[in-house]
């Protein structure tokens, strides 16, 4: 009989009571082999837990091992595994005790196989922990109903059997019957009454550290089971599993313990069926050459809270769980109290004595066995943290998270995007090191040109191991200034991009494709260039599309001009290879459409700050168009807009002035006319404050206007010598920032041309003036050094 | 003392133990689980009460259950409780309820004011008695927070940090000695069993006499939030718009919920200064708009619909109203309240009735 030689361990998967259990069932058993859900291409990897420098919280990643090329969604998964998880202390135990371990779910390798032929295939999403399946929809590649209870934040921490897969957001559950698969538990604790399933296991299971809740949960979940559809995804594993233990069986091995989720508990427990139908389900299965290494983990990456669904809202809360010998709501609170003391927060040991019994009193209130961690955190917050919820928070991110970060041995495989970023700085001659370094990349030179992309692609990733410097002297286009150091965490950042991709350019591609998912108009414009600094052709049609589509939600005038200047910098220098370049005119022809609808109610009920920002966009989007105006037909409906307003009279001064030098500027307005508009503003019916405004808008940018034009020079001096005294001093701030900005030959001119207004004297002879006078034939020949002379010049500022 | 504010119908307004005696009766008669000593019901039983079970017992608070089980627990811990929150948010609605669930007695109130003396904490003399027999017990007057420590019921002290400090900190032997010596008499005081305080204090008043550390720790804080959504607030403002009118005989009125719907609308939104959509931003004016102002704006709606219109309530009996709770400071609030009506109200599908009394309200 099978059934005496085979023991059948449903946990949950990081349930510390469920560790509890089975070590101790473990030690009672004493089995010869022991088989635990995981990749089975991990079977080699399970001597490295013996090492002491594997330390949890790690993961076995698993990856394809030749990953196809120009496919750019996140191609690996990761198993995590804390202390408290019971697959790890299955590994421990079997290490510590030199028993044979065998790892018994389908092979990675089939699952990357299926998602590569067929994304949405009978075996997608079973599996590991693959925190892309959760997160991956938006790039594309991620329609990956993923299965394990590992990952899911839909399931988080209910997954007591859960294989119960997580589904991503684009996949969600149409019918009970799903639910119940995705959260077994949770139909478990509703029959027993609780509302939040989370709670029942840890009522039933977690907290209880007499019984050994196996026999349990098995007859549980087989009722479960029962009332659920079958999967084919679960079948496929769970075939392959009872192919595993048939093999363990004819070995002759007397006492097997399989370690699984509860959920598939059902399917292995008992009587075997016949081998045939599981080999005609496994047959003809796709597969892809995997690799599996062990990567140092996080307690923050287990947690869900900081975005990666591993399942474990509260890892830390579970380590201490696991860890602490006895008083756990005790030594818990203690601990607490101990970070908020580092952090000069008043707690005393009464403060810790009333928590405790609040926490109790909560628990009995609730008809709880134990306090659990709500119990806890509510006393917390009511007596450590004095109902402060910033406090609160510290205390969840330090202590119900924790900050525990895992170790590897050196000698464990390295992660391929960490291979391929060696291979990449190798061959470009940057030397990880602690050192800072500086680094000017001449962008002419392919081998710079190459630094400089890997840089901002590793930026793009989290990896900040170059920060761009302004660079101290001679300046060009194409001349990048970095400083590199090289930090040890940046190898578990790798760990975790390498989720993205197993190239630092796929991994940055899908990264970028992620964040523009849901990022705001700035952000988005910052990632198009980021898409052509690091040269990441392929994100860009999606940062593109998503681009144009939170423009057209947008109502913030502000926002959408500011999105201008690097769109239409990316449109004029960018190269922009794989896009077209209409896509990006035709999104930018779309913004300024918007802009130039929005612009008038946008430019009223403005204080000083908020018109001196309208100014500043103002500005950069006019510049933007005028640097475009060979390529799209935009400025002149601009230029029409701007003078469709500028004769309003609610605008404030500032803007009014700013809109007048625009069109001046551009021609669309004469001297004359420009004249008239500040001859009226100037006049005694506006507010001296409104015309001081307003000439600091017209003038800003360069005085030359003033020395040229003498009408205008006129006008502002009758106006200034007008001024009433008083009126005169609240003025000259504003004059004073005007005229300050201005570079100082200009205001010595200016100066003398007044002196000559006050006199009556002739207009000095200008050097423009002269010019007419000059042989263009001998001139042209000094235009060439001439030109050699002020290029350099400009270099040199 | 209940015997002199007797529950005659002719009360303004009953106390909680008067409005909802059937029902503690009812809870008290069914509960079997312990009791803390002195308690007229089980914690459970308490907890029930405040949230009501969907049949006879009604909801008396509605949000977060675990905010009334935290506040029950302390209470049970004999720790004294602190209820914050911003004006309007039933702090002292659920001191009250939770005196009455657990003493029986919602009475033994003291008003934090700046004012308030140390003789309304602990005790005060009867000064003819005093003058006539010299310090006896007879001629000592009783405080609220002594009766309660006799008959070892609940105190409530309102808008604690109202209170000057030294007023405040009378509390510290009460709530750790559990006793107040009456030195006069070379006597003291000390607390039955089920006596406990229930202090509410005002967020946004913070630092006008903020705890000293010592009373601080000796309370637990529950922090009552706004309600997190529109469809509670609604319920809360329909809930206690419906049993004002009753308490104060307005004819009932049908279908008010399309005006509740909007006077919370309008309050969230311009709270929180954004749309309910999300998409524009807006200004907040200085008020708190609390749930509490929007059930008195509709209360006012209802008494003007009822007595000088045809009995349901319109836009033009709540516009007044809301602006009146909107515009507290004369200059800047009525900037956002125009802005809000230009910007939002008028825009909105269904709400050109409202726009048009909001705007001739103005």
């Amino acid at each position: 009989m099978s059934t005496d030689r085979v023991h059948v361990f449903g946990v949950r998967h990081h349930g510390p009571g469920s560790a509890r259990a089975l070590v101790r069932a473990l030690d009672e058993l004493r089995p010869d082999v022991i088989l635990v859900e995981g990749p089975p291409e991990a079977d080699g990897l399970v001597a490295l837990a013996a090492d002491e420098r594997l330390e949890p919280p790690v993961a076995l990643l698993a990856y394809p091992t030749n990953a196809a090329k120009g496919e750019h969604g996140r191609t690996a998964s990761f198993w995590p595994f804390a202390v408290f998880s019971p697959e790890w202390q299955a590994l421990r135990w079997a290490v510590s005790h030199d028993v044979p371990l065998r790892f018994c779910d389908l092979p990675a390798g089939h699952r990357f196989a299926a998602r590569d032929t067929e994304p949405a295939g009978p075996l997608d999403g079973t599996g590991p922990v693959d925190p892309a399946a959760a997160q991956a929809s938006p790039t594309g590649t991620g329609h990956d109903p993923d299965g394990s209870a590992e990952q899911s934040p839909a399931s988080a921490g209910s997954e007591a059997g859960a294989d119960a897969p997580a589904v991503p957001d684009d996949a969600s559950p149409d019918s009970a019957e799903d639910e119940l698969r995705i959260d077994p538990i949770a139909g478990l604790a509703q029959a027993a009454g609780y509302d939040d399933p989370e709670r029942w296991w840890e009522d039933v299971i977690e907290h209880r550290r007499d019984v050994p809740p196996f026999a349990a949960v098995a007859e549980a979940m087989a009722a479960v089971r029962e009332a659920a559809p079958a999967i084919t995804e679960d079948l496929v594993r769970e075939a392959y599993m009872r192919q595993v233990l048939r093999a363990a069986l004819k070995e002759g091995h007397q006492r097997i313990a399989v370690v699984c989720g509860a959920w598939h508990v059902p399917a292995l427990a008992g009587d075997l069926p016949p081998a045939k139908a599981d080999a005609a389900l496994l047959k003809g299965l796709p597969s892809t050459p995997t690799t599996v290494t062990w990567v140092p983990w996080t307690h923050g990456r287990l947690a869900s809270w900081s975005g990666y669904g591993a399942g474990v809202t509260a890892p830390g809360w579970y380590h201490h769980l696991f860890t602490a010998e006895d008083q756990p709501v005790e030594r818990w609170l203690v601990g607490v109290a101990g970070v908020l003391r580092e952090e000069d927060l008043p707690v005393s040991s009464a403060h810790v004595i009333e928590s405790a019994r609040l926490a109790d009193t909560l628990a009995v209130l609730r008809g709880r066995p134990l306090p659990g961690l709500a119990e806890v955190t509510e006393a917390t917050r009511a007596v450590l943290c004095d109902g402060d919820d910033t406090r609160l928070e510290l205390v969840q991110r330090k202590v119900v998270v924790g900050e525990r970060l895992g170790a590897v041995p050196p000698d464990a495989p390295a992660v391929p995007l960490a291979r391929d970023l060696d291979a990449t700085a190798r061959r470009l001659k940057l030397a990880q090191q602690a050192l800072v370094s500086d680094h000017d990349l001449d962008l002419r030179k392919p081998n710079d040109l190459d630094r400089s992309r890997l840089l901002h692609r590793l930026r793009l990733l989290g990896v900040g191991w170059g920060t761009p410097v302004q660079r101290k002297s001679g300046k060009g286009t194409f001349w990048e200034s970095w400083q590199l150091q090289w930090h040890p965490e940046y190898a578990v950042d790798l760990v975790a991009a390498s989720a993205y991709g197993t190239t630092v350019a796929r991994a940055a591609t899908a990264k970028v494709v992620e964040t523009s998912a849901d990022a705001d108009l700035a952000t988005l414009t910052g990632l198009l260039e980021s898409c052509l600094l690091a040269q990441l052709p392929d994100a860009q049609p999606t940062v593109l599309r998503n681009l144009s589509d939170r423009a057209a939600l947008d109502t913030d005038v502000a926002q959408l001009m500011a999105a201008v200047p690097a769109l239409a910098r990316s449109l004029r220098y960018g190269d922009v290879r794989a896009t077209s370049t209409d896509a990006l005119a035709e999104v930018l022809t779309g913004l300024v459409t918007r802009i130039r609808l929005g612009l008038p109610g946008a430019l009223t009920g403005l204080d000083d700050d908020a018109a001196r920002a309208i100014r500043e966009h103002l500005d950069a989007t006019h510049e933007a168009l005028n640097l475009l105006a060979d390529r799209l037909p935009l400025r002149a409906e601009w230029l029409d807009t701007l003078a469709r307003l500028v004769d309003r009279a609610d605008l404030p001064g500032l803007l009014a002035g700013r809109l007048l030098r625009l069109l001046r500027d551009a021609g669309t307005l004469d001297a004359d006319a420009a004249e008239l508009r500040l001859a009226r503003a100037l006049t005694v019916g506006v507010p001296p404050v409104t015309a001081a405004g307003y000439v600091e808008g017209f003038l800003s940018g360069g005085g030359l206007l003033l020395v040229h034009d003498e009408a205008l020079l006129t006008l502002t001096d009758r106006w200034l010598s007008g001024l009433a005294p008083d009126v005169f001093t609240a003025v000259l701030p504003l004059l004073r920032r005007t005229f300050a900005a201005f570079a100082a030959p200009e205001r010595r001119a200016v100066g003398e041309q007044v002196r000559r207004l006050g006199t009556g004297g002739p207009r000095p002879k200008s050097d423009v003036d002269e010019l007419g006078e000059l042989d263009p034939a001998r001139v042209a020949r000094v235009l060439p050094t001439l030109e050699l002379l002020l290029a350099a010049g400009r270099g040199a500022r | 003392m209940t015997a002199t504010i007797d529950a005659t119908p002719t009360v303004l307004r009953p106390h909680a133990e008067q409005l909802y005696a059937a029902e503690l009766e009812q809870l008290a008669g069914a509960d079997d689980l312990p009791r803390p000593p002195g308690w007229r019901m089980s914690p459970q039983a308490v907890v029930t009460y405040l949230l009501g079970d969907g049949k006879d017992i009604s909801a008396k608070y509605i949000g977060p259950r675990r905010l009334m089980e935290v506040a029950v627990a302390t209470l049970a811990t004999d720790r004294a409780l602190l209820l914050l929150g911003v004006p309007g948010t039933a702090k002292t609605w659920v001191s009250e309820h939770l005196a009455a669930a657990i003493s029986g007695d919602s009475t033994l109130l003291v008003q934090g004011t700046a004012g308030t003396p140390e003789e309304a904490m602990r005790y005060g003399w009867n000064y003819a008695r005093l003058l006539a027999e010299g310090p006896t017990a007879g001629a000592v007057v009783a405080s609220p927070v002594m009766r309660a420590m006799r008959t070892g019921t609940i105190a409530r002290i309102e808008e604690l940090t109202r209170m000057p400090s030294d007023v405040q900190d009378t509390l510290l032997t009460i709530l750790s000695e559990k006793t107040l010596p009456v030195p006069e008499l070379g006597e003291e005081v000390q607390a039955v069993k089920g006596f406990n305080v229930i202090a509410t204090a005002n967020d946004r008043d913070r630092g006008v006499n903020e705890l000293s550390s010592a009373l601080r720790r000796r309370f637990n804080t529950v922090v009552l939030p706004v309600p997190g959504t529109v469809e509670e607030e609604v319920e809360i403002v329909a809930q206690r718009v419906a049993s004002l009118g009753r308490a104060l005989e307005l004819p009932e009125v049908p279908d008010a919920i399309t005006e509740i719907r909007r006077v919370v609308t309008v309050f969230r939104e311009l709270r929180e200064g954004l749309t309910a959509d999300g998409r524009t931003k807006l200004k907040s004016p200085s008020g708190t708009l609390s749930t509490a102002e929007a059930i008195s704006v509709m209360t006012s709606g209802m008494a003007l619909a009822s007595h000088f219109g045809d009995g349901t309530v319109r836009a033009a009996d709540v516009a007044a109203g809301i602006r009146g709770a909107v515009v507290r400071d004369s200059v800047s609030d009525a900037v956002v309240w125009r802005e809000y009506l230009e910007t939002v109200a008028r825009e909105r599908d269904g709400w050109k009735d409202f726009y048009r009394a909001a705007r001739e309200a103005e």
